[in-house]
């Protein structure tokens, strides 16, 4: 749907409710009335083909906002849906009856800021567990002074975390937070009668380190470090996405040079990344040799990084503006034939994995994600384009140049592990292709843009090696940043997660979660 | 089947010499800064600079706190005079006053990994150590889920509150003689993140740290020269000095 149709459809349907607040080229804001918040967000989000991509609350001096941002497909550009109250008025209506990809936002926003949301079937018990906090603090506040200790409650023994299953002989099987070899700290609460996962509740925050509270009140160039390092297997995304907010908010106008390097980097940490989660998925199922082989190509891709930049894990080369320091083109032509080089080796073991029947047998028809259920859940990436949900921002907003590159969006149909395994396969085949572009694009030049920081705020998005990140910034008079929201897209795909595990069998558990290719860090932020 | 063992033959072998010789291969490690000689009217812009405070000046000298670097090379990197970077890895570190490991470390050691909040970048690169090239098994270590049959327990992240608790239990179940090893800038500092309402400034602030590998991640060899100090098969890495007492 695009614009023009966009505003008859509101004036029709809610005249006086909702207004267009401003407008430019890419982004529509829409000024709601609360009680047509949740018709208005069911018809963008059902009917009308937009994806969400998160909520963001402002406290400002006097009153609340809360954003919805939407975006669909070219000209549909973006949508953001605003609601405005004074402070002391706390209480929103949910849009989850409709919207369940908003749910973990309504959650979120429940626990560190103390709005309610009515008409939520769940809220407390998620970032700040019940078990250790007190009641009542809101950490997101303005008024919360984020250096000082927390006094936690002693954990109380009798505490039992919420239960869904009641059936006679049903039992909790709590994992982790610390479980298995080198995992990242999450805990499931698994339940089950005997062999089948019925429910599986994944309880996280284990590494919460309040990133978007830590921000605040710092300049924006501190502000990348965290942006940078808070989920560093995918740092350059989310940097990336972090300079682009600021950059819109301070109209610059980037160099060529320093958008297609930016690309190229991009794309050198998908593949690493998709390397990474083809060897994890190779170790689940035990199967060492292609567990060694694909650890190989993550080890050649992680020092191709390395020797290109600098830093293994693409560290310390976004600048607000452009990049920190240029590389050289021969230096990016060596790195594109060694990452070539190694394609020719995931191909070689995509070939021998497709004909390996003990390792099909482990994902095949296993942890199946309906399309209409991605679709619902809001999923992204690679997990949302093997159920047939096939939306990438590089392509249905494109950033940095994408609109002039070649390349495909792969998707599959099937939703099982298996789909999961080709999507990234495929994805790495071609994110090769955009390197190969961006590589032969390279014309001299600077790369950075001495930028005027100024007041204002915009959203930056990248298609993140695991899907959509969002990152929204508002600057002060200052230059500094005054609110951070990151919408990381595991925080999108953990909420999915237990769609692949309920109703399999707990041997598939381990071979779910890898196929699901989840950062817990990048979630936790 | 066949095919799997040909493929595994054609790949050759590509684990690393290291601890027999040094490594010499590109892009192993992302390096960290070396102190020393530094133009005296530059001294004061490049300890701003830095913005975990990893330099710090003694008569002219420059002095530098390898664990506080977290790689975002802005004392390297579109500055006028760039300071010394050093492309190691043997980066382990025994803190004065710390235990002897001695004979119950020599051999086979099980290693218990704990995530206290970390980014993911370390957490890989202990990964790392399973894959052929670093192949950590033929060394001896080996990882182990469950802290009852761990000699030593390696954290990474700055540990946050919600696991604080879950590491100590760690490592009260681990039988003793036990040691830590803290992996990486967040676990030995904090890093990015310290010191807030949510986060410890690392491991310290909890257990006793016996081992300290720096890095933003630590690559890893250099978690390796760490496990290989660990268990007294390397000399612990030379301080540049001991800075412990200029900003704590």
């Amino acid at each position: 749907m695009n614009r023009p149709e966009l505003k008859e459809q509101i004036a029709q349907r809610w005249p006086g409710q909702v207004q267009c607040r401003s407008e430019s080229a890419s982004l529509c804001e829409l000024a709601c009335a609360r009680a047509a918040l949740p018709e208005l967000c069911a018809r963008l989000f059902l009917e009308w083909n937009f994806s969400f991509a998160g909520l963001i609350v402002e406290e400002g001096a006097s009153e609340w906002q809360l954003r919805y941002a939407f975006y669909g497909e070219g000209d549909a550009g973006w949508v953001h849906v605003l609601v405005t109250a004074p402070l002391a008025e706390k209480t929103f209506p949910s849009i989850v009856k409709f919207v369940h990809a908003a749910d973990w936002h309504e959650r979120e926003a429940e626990d560190l800021f103390g709005i309610h949301f009515e008409g939520h079937p769940r809220l407390g018990d998620f970032i700040l567990h019940d078990d250790a906090w007190q009641e009542n603090v809101e950490p997101m506040r303005r008024h919360f002074d984020a250096r000082e200790a927390m006094r936690h409650r002693k954990p109380d023994e009798d505490w039992r975390p919420h239960r869904i299953v009641q059936e006679p002989g049903a039992f909790v099987m709590p994992v982790g937070p610390k479980f298995s070899g080198v995992t990242e700290s999450v805990h499931f609460l698994l339940e089950t009668v005997g062999e089948d996962v019925i429910r599986s509740t994944p309880r996280l925050f284990y590494k919460w380190r309040a990133i978007e509270k830590m921000a605040e009140d710092k300049t924006a160039d501190e502000v990348l470090l965290l942006a940078e390092r808070f989920a560093a297997t995918t740092a350059f995304a989310h940097g990336l996405a972090f300079c682009q907010a600021v950059e819109t908010i301070c109209g610059a106008n980037l160099p060529l040079r320093a958008k297609i390097l930016r690309v190229f980097l991009a794309e050198l940490e998908r593949l690493r990344q998709h390397a990474g989660a083809i060897q994890e998925i190779c170790e689940s199922t035990a199967l060492a040799v292609a567990n060694a082989h694909a650890g190989i190509c993550e080890e050649e891709l992680l020092r191709i990084s390395c020797e290109l930049t600098g830093h293994r894990y693409l560290f310390g080369l976004l600048a607000l503006g452009g990049l920190l320091c240029d590389l050289p083109d021969d230096a990016c032509a060596k790195a594109l034939e060694k990452s070539q080089k190694v394609l020719t080796q995931l191909n070689r073991l995509e070939k021998q994995l497709r004909v390996s029947s003990s390792f099909l047998d482990r994902l095949e028809e296993v942890g199946i994600v309906p399309e209409r259920t991605a679709m619902v859940y809001g999923l992204l990436g690679p997990i949302a384009r093997a159920s047939g949900v096939v939306r990438d921002l590089r392509r249905a907003q494109p950033y940095s140049g994408y609109e002039n590159l070649q390349f495909d969006v792969p998707g599959e149909q099937e939703g099982d592990g298996y789909a999961r395994l080709r999507i990234l396969f495929a994805e790495a085949r071609q994110s090769v292709r955009i390197m190969e572009q961006a590589a032969a694009a390279l014309q001299s030049g600077s790369v950075r843009e001495p930028l005027q920081l100024r007041a204002g705020a915009a959203l930056g998005w990248v298609e993140a090696p695991r899907g959509g990140a969002f990152h929204w910034v508002r600057l002060d008079e200052k230059g500094k940043v005054a609110r951070y929201r990151i919408v990381p897209p595991s925080f999108a795909n953990w909420h999915g997660f237990h769609l692949s595990v309920e109703k399999f069998a707990f041997q598939d558990f381990p071979i779910m979660l890898s196929t699901f290719n989840l950062s817990v860090a990048e979630n936790d932020r | 089947m066949s095919q799997w063992v040909i493929n595994g033959i054609r790949a050759g072998i590509k684990t690393t010499a290291y601890p027999a010789k040094p490594e010499t291969a590109a892009g192993v490690t992302p390096g960290l800064p070396v102190g020393g000689d530094y133009p005296a009217n530059n001294v004061n812009s490049l300890i701003s600079l830095c913005p975990t405070r990893v330099f710090s000046d003694s008569d002219g000298q420059i002095i530098v706190d390898r664990r506080r670097c977290i790689h975002c090379y802005r004392c390297v990197r579109g500055v006028e005079r760039p300071v010394n970077w050093e492309q190691s890895y043997e980066w382990g570190t025994v803190r004065d006053g710390q235990h002897e490991f001695g004979q119950p470390f020599e051999r086979s050691i099980h290693i218990c990994v704990v995530d206290a909040g970390d980014c993911g970048a370390c957490l890989n690169e202990v990964k790392q150590l399973n894959n052929p090239y670093y192949n950590m098994h033929r060394l001896g270590f080996f990882i182990t889920p469950t802290p009852r049959h761990a000699d030593v327990l390696l954290v990474v992240g700055p540990v946050t509150d919600h696991m604080k608790f879950a590491l100590k239990k760690v490592y009260d179940a681990m039988p003793a003689p036990k040691r830590v090893v803290a992996v990486g800038a967040c676990a030995l500092t904090g890093g990015v993140f310290a010191e807030s309402f949510v986060c410890a400034k690392g491991v310290r602030d909890v257990l006793p740290v016996d081992v300290e590998v720096p890095g933003n991640p630590a690559p890893p060899l250099a978690i390796l020269h760490g496990l290989l100090v660990a268990t007294g098969r390397k000399a612990p890495a030379m301080k540049d000095a001991d800075p412990t007492n200029l900003h704590e």
